[in-house]
């Protein structure tokens, strides 16, 4: 690259972590202060776009912008008043639930309000064009964006140290119960950030615009670009988001300068995963602060009851006689989902570690069996059992890095793994079959009647389940669970939390291993969507509408999630919708899970 | 725990399949309607219009066609899974639709070990009818390697020596790059590719990547951007004056679905693949497309068209086969002719692909709006790999 070329590509990388930020910023303050993981941040985003669009149309750009932030921190207010405020107290990770239920709702209403066709929004009126820098044509609205992020990081930081609200919400940000104690209006301060970080958000998504087509696909991939740029600069900082925007916009521009634009793909989740390992709390963070009150409280589990597990299976044994094909299908399906739900609750609930990348242990399974079966040639039977192992030793090899952290931060790193895992199983077209997968991957002809994989399925999952409530219910269950409550009093009674925490990430990954490779051989083939986010989502969503704190929660919330998949996704026009309200319902009248 | 079961049985009545079996040909047609709405409501509308004419007419071998559609969630997980609800439930006697290609790949798999037909409308992979081709699955569309192939002998024309690449980062993207640098080679010896981008698709830095192109000074580009990425690609392209320097090629961008949104953005003079709706004044298309636009009030994308002959040639072949067993709709199948708003299209026995074509023009603006001019049809039986290379592809 010439001098020139780096200058430009510079540039490039500061307008693009410009408006990372403004994306950033607003979650970073929402987590913060409330604690709450918003998935719905980017939708919030993409809303403003779509926004702003549609002003722009009557009221010009400039004015649109303004309009638009506004429009949805006021949609931000809302939610906050009628939704979240409802869930605070509830067990930690269930406003998770609630926002990506949100997420679903908010992508339909756009898709009915603005229609399929994506908006290409119109150029910045006495910023259309470009100057000329170095050479090369620049455009004058890349230039204002570069001044925007660092414009509004100021005003952010001046609101935060310099003002009373600034001081409260700080004071919020380390101690909730302290500020309260002191007289802080917890509601009204929790109100009035969410509302901020909406409108940054709007913002952030209206003065896109001129650069980006308001589309409905864009909500996720904003959401895990803020996520990764919040928790690499650190948790609730906004100086940390800033400098971790500048340097994923950076790497990722000269990424492409370089020439290596496949890297992208992945390459903010790397850059994620190395300053996880070496700044375990990310640039600029600090250690939470324990948040005390209802939510943590963490009751003992019940002893498990197998005669609900043995009567589940005779039941189950018994339904091909009168029930059709097609539901021996669908419960195989939700099968495979509750021991893969069931797997990812002993992280979750007896681990008290959150894993959004559980997705990885999943597809590691799947494509092993797959591999194994197509490009080793092994026999199906012997696929299915080695298929496990690698994925317990995925969780291990990965599991090492994530039980060296805590809380949000154990989870965002596992979800890096996963994404990377997922790229490389997408970009490795040789061995793994790329963005097409793996075609063929049926089972053995002993096993290819719907019935016998039926009972295959049946024996499997219902035999991991009972030994992973086995083994919760064990001596190893009970340290997992001191580790959890009490990482002191169990380091200082001889329990070696980590190994225990580590253990416990092989056991999780074996048995997610063993749902992937039933799933492999029940579909036929497989693609990167295995181990992709959404599959990770639908798994903490199980687990969560099922309740983290039982124990056959999550088997009930696989086979409710995946049957309302199911169901609504045939016979209603806006399903994701509906099941975003089902879960809606269901988090507000059930804080702790349907079946606790 | 009674509870629990309560809610168990529920589950089991309510998904328990139902009895039953009119008269009517059941047709199950799956596709990722939320996923990718763009391109598949006008498809919707497409094969509903030609449900609409074929039952006006009197339905197939005098039977009423009912088409049970279903969402497939977009990822072939799901996808299976609701294809086997169509089969085992729904009893449907032909599989029909799926847009992405992997999705496309998982259905045709399934349809292979279930033994019944499968009309893949949409997906454009290769692979579908070569390296995973199978007996029972059929595809309308012109794969990658057609278009690529119909838009080879314009670049050649157009006499640049210097190419760059740019195409969204999945087996589409990277094998029109492949197909494209082979034939281009081929066509013209003595070409250099000076560049290639592949940003990830939907997800494309278009400063960094048209600064980067503009870095490697290349004199034409080859493009198989779409969507979203395209409409970035051409608006930062056209601001850094990328396109003042380079000819371009794009795939697919003359399709209604993506050229429309670019309004008066469009980009003049770029060769592409794409469907010019309102100047194909065939009688077959003036005819497909008053009734189009007759019945939705609305104009024609090539989804509904795509949606409209996949419908078509599933009712042709059962009316050919007599039949609805899935070996003698496979016989009536290969070499089945018939009349489409394109033209006639061949269904080849070879590798059942359609000769279904698509037109190559250049990309113009006309009222604000992107129109394509000096198009011409380019016929999908002219733009084949030799019968040798496929069949050694398709491993049969």
């Amino acid at each position: 690259m010439s001098g020139s070329a780096v200058l430009l590509q510079f540039l490039n990388g500061l307008a693009g972590a410009s408006s990372l930020f403004l994306v950033a910023a607003g979650l970073s303050l929402i987590f913060g202060v409330s604690r709450i993981v918003n998935f719905a941040h980017g939708s919030l985003y993409m809303l403003g776009m779509y926004l702003a669009v549609s002003l722009s149309g009557t009221l010009g750009f400039w004015l649109s912008v303004p309009l638009a932030a506004a429009l949805v921190a006021a949609a931000g207010l809302v939610i906050e008043t009628t939704l979240l405020r409802r869930i605070y107290k509830a067990p930690e990770l269930l406003q998770l639930l609630a926002t990506f239920a949100l997420v679903l709702i908010i992508r339909d209403a756009a898709l009915w309000a603005w229609g399929p066709e994506d908006r290409l929004g119109p150029r910045a009126p006495g910023l259309a064009g470009a100057v000329a820098i170095a050479g090369r044509q620049f455009p004058q609205y890349d230039l204002l964006l570069i001044c925007l992020g660092p414009a509004v990081f100021i005003a952010l930081y001046l609101l935060l140290s310099r003002t009373r609200w600034g001081t409260r919400v700080r004071a919020a940000s380390q101690d909730r119960e302290m500020a309260a104690a002191l007289g802080v209006n917890e509601r009204r301060l929790f109100t009035a950030v969410f509302a901020l970080g909406a409108l940054l958000a709007g913002f952030g998504g209206a003065s896109a615009i001129p650069r980006e087509p308001a589309s409905l696909q864009i909500d996720l991939a904003v959401m895990s670009d803020a996520f990764v740029v919040v928790v690499v600069g650190g948790l609730g900082s906004i100086p940390g988001a800033f400098l971790a925007a500048l340097l994923i916009g950076e790497v990722k521009a000269f990424c492409i300068g370089l020439g290596y634009s496949e890297l992208t793909l992945a390459i903010e989740f790397i850059v994620m995963a190395v300053v996880l390992v070496f700044r375990p709390w990310g640039l600029l963070g600090r250690p939470l602060a324990e948040t005390r009150g209802p939510g943590t409280l963490q009751p003992p589990l019940p002893a498990p009851s197998f005669l609900l597990l043995g009567g589940l299976a005779v039941l189950l044994a018994i339904v091909p006689v009168f029930a059709g094909p097609y539901t021996i299908v669908l419960l195989t399906d939700i099968l495979v989902f509750a021991l893969f739900a069931a797997s990812l609750h002993l992280l979750m609930g007896p681990g008290g570690m959150p894993s959004f990348g559980h997705a990885a242990y999943f597809g590691l399974g799947a494509y092993t069996a797959g591999l194994l079966l197509l490009r080793a040639h092994l026999p199906m039977e012997l696929s299915l059992a080695l298929a496990p192992l690698a994925a317990a030793l995925g969780a291990l090899v990965f599991g090492w890095f994530c039980v060296q952290l805590s809380g949000v931060y154990l989870a965002m790193l596992t979800l890096a793994f996963a994404q990377i895992a997922w790229s490389v199983a997408f970009q490795w077209d040789r061995l793994t079959g790329g963005s097409n997968g793996l075609i063929g991957v049926w089972p053995a002809p002993w096993l290819s009647s719907k019935q016998a994989y039926y009972y295959l399925t049946l024996v499997l999952c219902l035999g991991a389940v009972a030994l992973l409530w086995r083994l919760i219910d064990s001596p190893f269950g009970y340290a997992l669970r001191a580790g959890r409550d009490s990482p002191l009093r169990a380091a200082a009674i001889g329990i070696d939390v980590r190994a225990q925490q580590w253990a416990a990430f092989g056991i999780a990954g074996l048995f997610a291993g063993v749902a992937g490779a039933l799933y492999a051989f029940s579909k036929g083939s497989i693609s990167p969507e295995t181990l992709s986010v959404p599959r990770s989502v639908d798994g903490l969503v199980m687990v969560l509408l099922g309740g983290v704190q039982t124990l056959s929660g999550p088997l009930w919330g696989a086979a409710l999630f995946t049957w309302l998949e199911d169901s609504l996704s045939r016979g209603v026009e806006y399903w994701r919708a509906a099941i975003g309200a089902v879960i809606l319902v269901l988090v507000i009248a059930f804080p702790r899970g349907i079946f606790k | 725990m009674s509870c629990k079961v309560l809610i168990y049985c529920l589950f089991i009545a309510v998904s328990s399949d139902a009895f039953g079996q009119g008269q009517s040909i059941k047709i199950g047609e799956l596709n990722s309607y939320k996923v990718f709405p763009a391109f598949l409501e006008p498809y919707r509308k497409g094969w509903q219009l030609a449900l609409e004419e074929i039952n006006r007419s009197g339905g197939v071998l005098g039977r009423q066609v009912e088409v049970v559609s279903r969402d497939d969630g977009g990822t072939p997980g799901d996808a299976v899974r609701v294809a086997e609800e169509l089969i085992s439930r729904e009893k449907a006697d032909v599989l029909m639709g799926t847009f992405a290609s992997n999705v496309g790949l998982a259905v045709a798999n399934l349809a292979n070990q279930r033994k019944i037909l499968f009309l893949a409308a949409e997906p454009l992979t290769d692979k579908i009818v070569w390296e995973n081709g199978n007996r029972y699955t059929f595809r309308l569309r012109p794969s990658t390697y057609m278009q690529v192939a119909m838009l080879v002998p314009e670049a050649a024309r157009l006499n640049k020596k210097r190419w760059a690449i740019v195409i969204p980062n999945y087996e589409y993207g990277q094998s029109a790059a492949a197909s494209f640098r082979k034939l281009l080679t081929w066509a013209q010896p003595g070409v250099e590719f000076v560049a290639e981008q592949a940003p990830p698709l939907g997800r494309i830095d278009a400063g960094a990547v048209v600064q980067a192109l503009l870095e490697a000074r290349p004199e034409a580009i080859f493009s198989a951007l779409f969507a979203v990425d395209l409409q970035k690609f051409v608006r930062e392209g056209s601001t850094r004056g990328l396109f003042k320097s380079a000819a371009v090629v794009n795939l697919l961008g003359g399709e209604p679905e993506y050229l429309d949104p670019l309004k008066d953005e469009t980009p003049e003079g770029w060769w592409v693949t794409g469907y010019p709706w309102r100047e194909i004044n065939t009688p077959e298309h003036r005819k497909f497309r008053d009734a189009y636009q007759k019945r939705w009030n609305d104009y024609p994308r090539l989804g509904s068209v795509v949606g409209y002959c996949a419908l078509y040639a599933v009712a042709n072949g059962i009316r050919k086969a007599g039949s609805l067993e899935a070996d003698k709709l496979i016989a009536a199948l290969e070499g089945l002719q018939m009349e489409t708003p394109f033209g006639g299209i061949l269904w080849r026995p070879l590798d059942h692909q359609s000769t279904m074509g698509a037109y190559v023009g250049q990309l113009a603006k006309q009222g604000g709006q992107g129109v394509m001019i000096n198009w011409h049809y380019a016929d999908g039986a002219k733009h084949q790999p030799s019968d040798q290379e496929v069949r050694a592809l398709r491993k049969e």
